[in-house]
C-alpha cells in the first residue's frame, strides 16, 4: 500500500493528495486539524467544480462546522471513530436533511429532505465532514452521467470525456482528489464502472449489506450502496462505516459485516487462491487496451500464488436482457411516487386541469428522456398480456443467472472480468444511442441480479488512449472481504510493476472546461427538436 | 417486425401518467420498438420449469415491533409540497368538471 503524498511536484502540504488513511492517522498524530484537511478539499473543489461539474451542492459551513467539531474533541482527548476529521462526499441518491436533494432530476430540484438516509447518518456517527452532494444521471439512470439533468460531469483524465456513470460525480471527485471518499449507489455498476473509467476503487456490497433507507430507490431488488476511494483499503474503512443491519431497511441483512479492513490490510499472499475467469464477460466487445490489462493482472495473480481457472456462466449472455425488463419494471413503481402531489415539481396545463392531467404534465417535464424511456418500458412489460412473456421471464431468467454463479464459485474463490468493455468515452457519443450506452454495463449487471458484491479496482492505462481501465473482483453474497483481500494485493502488486499507483499517473486538472459539447447544449433545452 | 407502434408508446406513457409531445413520441416510439425487441431475446431461454425470482435474498415478512415512535410533523411533512392548505396538501380537483 503506497500511502506517501502520492505525485511529483505537488507540495508536501497538499492534503488532499493524501490517502484516507494517511489523512486519519496525520489527524489522529496531529499533524494537521481536520479544518485546515477539509478547508484544502473546499478550496481544490472551488477551483475545479466549474470544469468537472462533479458537486452539485458544496456545504462549506456545515462541512466546516462538523471539521471544527472533530477538532475540539480531539483537543479535549476524546476518544474518535477512525475517520473522523476525513471529509466525505455524498451521491445526491441520499436523503441529507436541510440539504437539497435532487437525484439529478428537475423533478427534485428543489427537495430538501426533511430526515438525513441511514448511511448519512453513519457518516455523521463516524465523524466524517460532508463536502456536499455528487452529481449523477437523472435517478440513476445511466452509465455517463449526462443524463443529469444538471448538465455532465467531466472525468479529470480528459474533459471531453464521461466519467462513468451513474456515480460519475463521485468517481470524479475522488479521482480528481476533490474528495478522498464518496458514496455511491450500484444498480448495474454504477460504482465499479465509473471506478474503472476514472482509475479509482469501487465496492457494491452483498446486497442487503447496506441500509437503504433514505436513499431515493430505482430498482428495489437491485440497488445497493457502497464506497468509492483510491485505494482499497481506505473502501474497506469507509465499507464498515457504511455496512451492518438497519431495522429502518426490512431488506438489510441482519447478520456480522463481513471483516473487509481485516481483509485489506492482511496478507498480500494468495496461495491456494482459485480465481475464475468468466469466459462470457471478458474477451467478445472488449477494447484490446482493456483486454491487455486484464491479462496482466491475470499474471500478476498468478505471481502472487493464485491459480486461473477459466469458468463459463452461459446464461449470461441474457443477463442484459434481463436486466432491462426487471429494472425498468421495478423503475416504473418507485418512481410512480413522483406525482406533483405531496412534494416535486407541479407544472399545471391551462384551464382547470384535473389532478391526473397535472400529474402527466408534470412528470412529462419533470423526467429526461433516459427515464421516460425506462417507465414506459417497464410499464409495458408489466402489462396485462405482455407479464409472462416480458418480465415473468426475465425473473426466471435470473434465477438461471444466480445458478450460473452459485455453480462457478464451486470452481474458483473470486471471480474475475475487466470492469467495462471500454475506456471512458467522448462526452455525446452514445446519447443517440441508448443501447450502445447499455453495453456498458455488460460485465457488471449479472452480479446485480444475484446479489452478490463486486469490486473494481484500477488495472493500468490502456495503451492506445491513455485511459484507465479497471478489473472486476466478484465474491459470493456475504464474502465481501475476498474483495478486499484480494483487491488489496493486486493493487500493491500493481503498483510496484507498473511504478506507482495509476492515479498518481493523472495530468494536471485544467481549470476550465472545454467548448460544452453536442448533449451539453442539447439537454439544457429539452423541447428543442428531436 | 415492430413489436411498439407509436400509438401503442403514446397509449403506455399515459398508463404511466406521462403526457409526451409530439416531437418526444416521434423520437422515443423507435428507440422503444427496438429496446423491446432486444429484450424480447429473454424468450429465447427454455425456462419453463424455471422458479423465478424476484429478489436476491430470502427474506419474508420481516416486521418490527408495532409500537409509537416520533415520526415527521405536519410542517415538516407539508414542507415540501407544490400546495398547502390548513395543514393539508393542497390538490387539483379529482372529479370530472361536470
Amino acid at each position: 500500500m503506497t500511502d506517501a503524498t502520492t505525485g511529483s511536484g505537488t507540495s508536501p502540504r497538499d492534503l488532499t493528495r493524501l490517502t484516507a488513511v494517511r489523512m486519519a492517522d496525520g489527524l489522529a498524530a496531529g499533524e494537521f486539524t481536520s479544518v485546515e484537511l477539509t478547508q484544502a478539499h473546499l478550496d481544490r473543489i472551488e477551483r475545479l467544480n466549474p470544469a468537472l461539474n462533479a458537486f452539485l451542492l458544496v456545504d462549506a459551513d456545515g462541512a466546516l462546522a462538523a471539521a471544527r467539531a472533530v477538532d475540539e474533541a480531539r483537543t479535549a482527548g476524546e476518544e474518535l471513530p477512525r475517520l473522523a476529521g476525513v471529509p466525505v462526499a455524498v451521491k445526491d441518491i441520499a436523503c441529507t436533511q436541510g440539504l437539497t436533494t435532487t437525484a439529478g432530476s428537475r423533478m427534485l430540484e428543489h427537495f430538501v429532505p426533511p430526515y438525513d438516509a441511514t448511511i448519512v447518518t453513519r457518516l455523521r456517527d463516524a465523524r466524517m465532514p460532508i463536502l456536499g452532494k455528487t452529481n449523477m444521471d437523472e435517478f440513476a439512470m445511466g452509465s455517463s452521467t449526462e443524463h443529469s439533468a444538471f448538465g455532465p460531469t467531466r472525468n479529470p483524465w480528459d474533459l471531453e470525456r464521461i466519467p462513468g456513470g451513474s456515480g460519475g460525480g463521485s468517481s470524479a471527485a475522488v479521482a480528481a482528489f476533490l474528495a478522498p471518499l464518496a458514496i455511491g449507489s450500484d444498480t448495474g455498476g454504477s460504482i465499479r464502472q465509473p471506478a474503472a473509467v476514472t482509475g479509482t476503487v469501487g465496492t457494491k456490497p452483498t446486497y442487503g449489506g447496506v441500509s437503504r433507507y433514505g436513499v431515493i430507490a430505482l430498482a428495489s431488488s437491485l440497488d445497493q450502496i457502497g464506497p468509492c476511494a483510491r485505494t482499497v483499503v481506505d473502501a474497506a474503512l469507509l465499507h464498515e462505516v457504511l455496512a451492518g443491519h438497519d431495522p429502518l431497511d426490512s431488506t438489510s441483512i441482519d447478520a456480522p459485516v463481513p471483516p473487509v479492513v481485516a481483509a485489506a490490510t492482511g496478507t498480500r499472499d494468495l496461495t491456494g487462491l482459485r480465481v475464475g475467469v468468466v469466459k462470457e464477460i471478458s474477451g467478445k466487445g472488449f477494447q484490446p487496451g482493456v483486454l491487455t490489462r486484464f491479462q496482466e493482472a491475470l499474471d500478476h495473480l498468478r505471481a502472487l500464488g493464485a491459480e486461473i481457472v477459466e469458468v463459463s456462466c452461459p446464461h449470461f449472455v441474457y443477463a442484459m436482457a434481463a436486466y432491462y425488463l426487471i429494472l425498468p419494471s421495478e423503475a416504473s413503481s418507485n418512481l410512480a411516487r413522483y406525482d406533483a402531489m405531496r412534494y416535486g415539481l407541479r407544472v399545471a396545463p391551462d384551464g382547470s386541469p384535473s389532478a391526473e392531467q397535472v400529474m402527466a404534465t408534470s412528470r412529462d417535464a419533470g423526467f429526461g428522456d433516459e427515464v421516460k424511456r425506462r417507465i414506459i418500458l417497464g410499464t409495458y412489460a408489466l402489462s396485462s398480456g405482455y407479464y409472462d412473456a416480458y418480465y415473468g421471464q426475465a425473473q426466471k431468467v435470473r434465477t438461471l443467472i444466480a445458478d450460473d454463479f452459485r455453480a462457478a464459485f464451486e470452481q474458483a474463490d473470486v471471480l474475475v472480468s475487466p470492469t467495462a468493455p471500454t475506456t471512458a468515452f467522448r462526452i455525446g457519443d452514445k446519447m443517440e444511442d441508448p443501447m450502445a450506452m447499455y453495453l456498458n454495463d455488460i460485465a457488471t449487471i449479472p452480479a446485480n441480479l444475484a446479489g452478490i458484491p463486486g469490486m473494481s479496482i484500477p488495472s493500468g492505462l490502456a495503451d492506445e488512449d491513455g485511459l484507465p481501465a479497471g478489473i472486476q473482483l466478484l465474491a459470493p453474497a456475504m464474502e465481501d472481504q475476498r474483495l478486499y483481500a484480494v483487491g488489496a494485493a493486486l493493487e500493491a502488486r500493481l503498483a510496484q510493476e507498473q511504478g506507482g499507483p495509476v492515479i498518481d499517473r493523472l495530468p494536471e486538472v485544467p481549470e476550465t472546461a472545454p467548448e460544452p459539447g453536442r448533449h451539453t447544449a442539447a439537454g439544457t433545452t429539452q423541447e428543442g427538436t428531436a | 417486425m415492430s413489436n411498439l407502434s407509436r400509438d401503442d408508446v403514446a397509449h403506455v406513457a399515459m398508463l404511466a401518467r406521462i403526457q409526451l409531445e409530439d416531437h418526444e413520441l416521434d423520437r422515443l416510439a423507435g428507440q422503444l420498438d427496438q429496446i423491446v425487441d432486444w429484450v424480447g431475446q429473454v424468450n429465447e431461454v427454455a425456462a419453463a420449469d424455471v422458479p423465478p425470482m424476484s429478489h436476491p435474498l430470502p427474506l419474508v415478512n420481516v416486521t418490527r415491533p408495532d409500537e409509537v415512535r416520533p415520526s415527521l410533523t405536519a410542517e415538516q411533512a407539508l414542507a415540501n409540497a407544490p400546495d398547502a392548505e390548513d395543514g393539508r396538501f393542497g390538490v387539483p380537483r379529482i372529479l370530472d368538471e361536470e
